[in-house]
């Protein structure tokens, strides 16, 4: 009892135990804070990875593909089918994406990665509609500037969108023009005027928009791409047979607004413009093919290493410029379970069904394993680092209490004096470590959590104080700060600072035992 | 000497006791063959100069310290040679400490002061039981102090004397059977210390309390059944005719 109620008065009366409690507390609050960020981030990140590429993929080995996507996916379906949430047939071929830069008039080349996709199939194996642009209202600091294009419930397609549709004649129009001007001779009208208002912001320093794309483009065209002998395709006002969705960071810079000061994205092609795509048949050896596509919408993952180089095509299409002469020829498959926890039975059921060394089965996981095992690593320095802040603070608490036990030498020795046991005045200084890391952790779990909780407020505040955005929501494509409190995270720190604490009071309050009762009585 | 053995079965007793302290590289001997026993209720007081030894045999008698040689007998078996937990346990029940600079605890009021050695007695649960037992108890001893207006008080507030007593109390409250008191008024006015040897005193007359004092001052000594004079660690052959003195000594 004696040992109870002297630790507790000791906690109470001993200021420099506050030293003690705080630092423990700023460690266990740091380390709460940043590992709820980190996993934030994580989390976000995994989320994104693998929405975008579903729980497992299926991959033919060469480039000419696996032939008979419904039949392939029968196979699937019978060899693991009560786990499978959905799948789509998929195409993904490597290739060059050309486009004209309409501001400064010059023409790029890109690599990228084409996606043939069936936009239904893609949408149920990801929340592909969370990515389209049309479909989704543009913010800006939080504010609406934009309204969605499309309602949720309007089905992914390869339509264009009302203002995609009047960007598209608008370009032909312009292009129309620009050739009637070619060929008779005439000053061509000034294109600006024939531009929308609802066309990206015009920047004074920019020069006049040149024709999207230009003539020798437009004029070699029709032989790449007319090949097929639908009628509807040939239509020279419509649409091209071959539409696109653009990953956003193809397309798009940052640039400053010169009357805002703001950072602005900027697109330089738009739905409704045509870009050139090339890439190779499916024939050995492979030739390149190039053909025209209209964009029809853009899309961002928030990943950036799909948005800068991912292109998602309609899959028939992309079958037919590849020239794949198997039936319905497909590259891979791309799988959504049920639940993500059978994907281990499911790929050994796949393995089996699918005849050795046709395809490689992966989960995202396995597929992205570098970039994640790398956020592991981060994770687990980061955490041995600020951990050490914590050990940091347990030499404080030593140095502290064997000031502590010094002081309290002769109160010891009455101690003693009146019957107490060595292992009692030991505990009474175990108890106090004990104490102090308790109420330490708990006021760092608490600090810590309401940091998290008000992150975002506090990053406002900072930004407000320090005149400069801490956290850009441009850079990272979130509107707030991910975070994500692990509960079983916070009781292992809190345990981990209590037990340091209790780890350094071992040595004063062994010392505190070892005291001679009539040493310790005399001591002045 | 039939009726002295018969008379005074001594209660505790350190028997030839030798303790030598190590100085730096020297040994240097504080107590060198010591002889002291107390009978039941008897109130002996060890008079002695500064470095004469006298507190340490205090202390070797009250088990806080060992005899290098020698033995302590209490009741007839030998008790310094016990293990560390039974010596807690002698400390803790039979005997009470009070010291020259009184020695209460700082960070607890005086109440709490007087009831830490039952705390250190009970463990948590058979302290929670016997709370209002405990408190009686201290409550009274207090009251026989004449401190029972002072209990909220830190040590702090207290009067030298007031923390004597407090101390007394505090030595009382385990119902010990000697109480060893290391220059109990050294650090006290006259009047104060005349007030605390009154006390000790009536301790020993009224509940047979046996008591061994420790002090340098003739005056206090005298107020004793006995008194032994302690020189370089040795009993002095004089100290015993002191006590023996009819004229010197206290007659109740």
């Amino acid at each position: 009892m004696y040992k109870l109620l002297l630790c507790l008065r000791y906690l109470r009366t001993r200021y420099i135990a506050l030293a003690c409690i705080i630092s423990v507390m700023l460690g266990v609050a740091t380390m709460i804070v940043v590992n709820s960020v980190m996993a934030g981030f994580t989390t976000e990140m995994r989320d994104r990875l693998h929405n975008f590429l579903a729980d497992i993929v299926i991959e033919s080995r060469g480039t000419a593909g696996i032939e008979d996507a419904a039949m392939q996916m029968d196979r699937v379906q019978a060899a693991a089918g009560q786990y499978i949430a959905a799948m789509t047939p998929t195409i993904e071929i490597p290739g060059m994406m050309t486009f004209t830069d309409p501001w400064s008039g010059e023409t790029y080349t890109a690599p990228i990665q084409i996606q043939g996709i069936d936009p239904a199939g893609k949408a149920e194996v990801g929340p592909l509609q969370d990515y389209l642009d049309s479909y989704n209202q543009v913010l800006e600091d939080g504010v609406e500037v934009r309204p969605a294009l499309r309602g949720r419930e309007e089905p992914l397609g390869w339509e264009l969108t009302a203002e995609g549709e009047k960007h598209f004649r608008m370009v032909q129009e312009r292009n129309r023009l620009f050739l009637e001007d070619r060929q008779s001779g005439q000053p061509a009208p000034q294109a600006q005027e024939s531009m929308p208002e609802t066309e990206s912001p015009v920047f004074d320093s920019e020069p006049a928009p040149v024709a999207d794309n230009d003539t020798p483009q437009q004029q070699t065209a029709p032989e790449l791409i007319f090949t097929d002998d639908d009628p509807q395709k040939h239509e020279p006002q419509g649409p091209l047979a071959a539409r696109i969705y653009l990953g956003e960071g193809l397309v798009s810079f940052m640039a400053r607004n010169p009357e805002t000061g703001r950072q602005q994205k900027i697109m330089m092609v738009q739905p409704g413009d045509n870009v050139i795509l090339s890439t190779i048949t499916a024939g050995t050896p492979p030739d390149v093919t190039k053909f025209q596509a209209t964009v029809v919408d853009t899309f961002r993952s928030g990943m950036n290493e799909y948005d800068s180089s991912i292109v998602l095509m309609n899959l028939d299409a992309l079958q037919k410029y590849r020239g794949m002469h198997l039936k319905n020829a497909i590259s891979s498959i791309h799988i959504r379970l049920t639940d993500y926890s059978h994907a281990p039975k499911v790929l050994a059921a796949l393995e089996q069904a699918f005849p050795p060394g046709m395809v490689n089965i992966r989960t995202w996981e396995e597929k992205q394993g570098m970039l994640l095992s790398a956020v592991e690593v981060e994770t687990a320095i980061l955490n041995v680092l600020l951990f050490l802040i914590i050990a940091v603070a347990g030499f404080g608490i030593l140095a502290i209490f064997y000031m502590i036990v010094v002081e309290k030498t002769r109160d010891i020795g009455i101690l003693k004096s009146l019957g107490a046991s060595s292992g009692g005045v030991m505990s009474i200084f175990l108890s106090y470590g004990l104490g102090l890391g308790i109420t330490g952790s708990a006021a760092g779990v608490f600090i810590g959590l309401l940091f998290v909780e008000y992150i975002n407020e506090i990053e406002d505040v900072l930004s407000w104080v320090t005149g400069r955005k801490v956290f850009d929501e441009k850079i990272y494509f979130f509107l707030e700060i991910p975070t994500h409190v692990n509960p079983w995270m916070v009781f292992w720190v809190a345990t981990g600072a209590i037990a340091i604490a209790v780890l350094a009071s071992i040595l004063p309050a062994r010392r505190a035992a070892a005291l001679h009762p009539v040493r310790a009585l005399r001591f002045e | 000497m039939a009726e002295i053995l018969k008379m005074t079965q001594p209660l505790i007793t350190a028997e030839a006791v030798s303790r030598s302290y190590l100085k730096g590289q020297h040994q240097v001997p504080v107590l060198r063959g010591v002889c002291l026993s107390a009978a039941r209720g008897e109130f002996v007081s060890v008079i002695g100069q500064s470095g004469s030894g006298k507190s340490t045999l205090l202390h070797i008698m009250g088990l806080l310290d060992s005899p290098d040689v020698g033995e302590v007998l209490l009741a007839g078996s030998r008790i310094d040679n016990l293990n560390r937990a039974a010596r807690d346990q002698l400390r803790n029940h039979v005997f009470g400490f009070i010291f020259q600079f009184y020695h209460l605890l700082p960070e607890l009021s005086l109440l709490e002061n007087v009831m830490t050695p039952l705390m250190i007695r009970h463990s948590i649960f058979g302290f929670l039981k016997r709370r209002r037992e405990i408190r009686e108890a201290a409550l009274s001893i207090l009251q026989q102090v004449g401190l029972d207006h002072r209990l909220k008080h830190r040590p702090s507030e207290l009067s030298g004397g007031e923390m004597q007593r407090g101390a007394i109390a505090r030595a009382l409250v385990g119902k010990p059977e000697i109480l060893l008191a290391d220059e109990p008024t050294g650090n006290l006015d006259a009047d104060t210390g005349a007030g605390i040897m009154e006390l000790l005193n009536r301790l020993n007359q009224d509940q047979g309390l046996t008591i061994i004092m420790v002090t340098h001052d003739n005056a206090i000594a005298s107020q004793a059944h006995r008194t032994v004079q302690l020189v370089q660690g040795r009993i002095q052959p004089a100290g015993r005719d002191i006590a023996t003195d009819p004229q010197q000594r206290r007659t109740a």
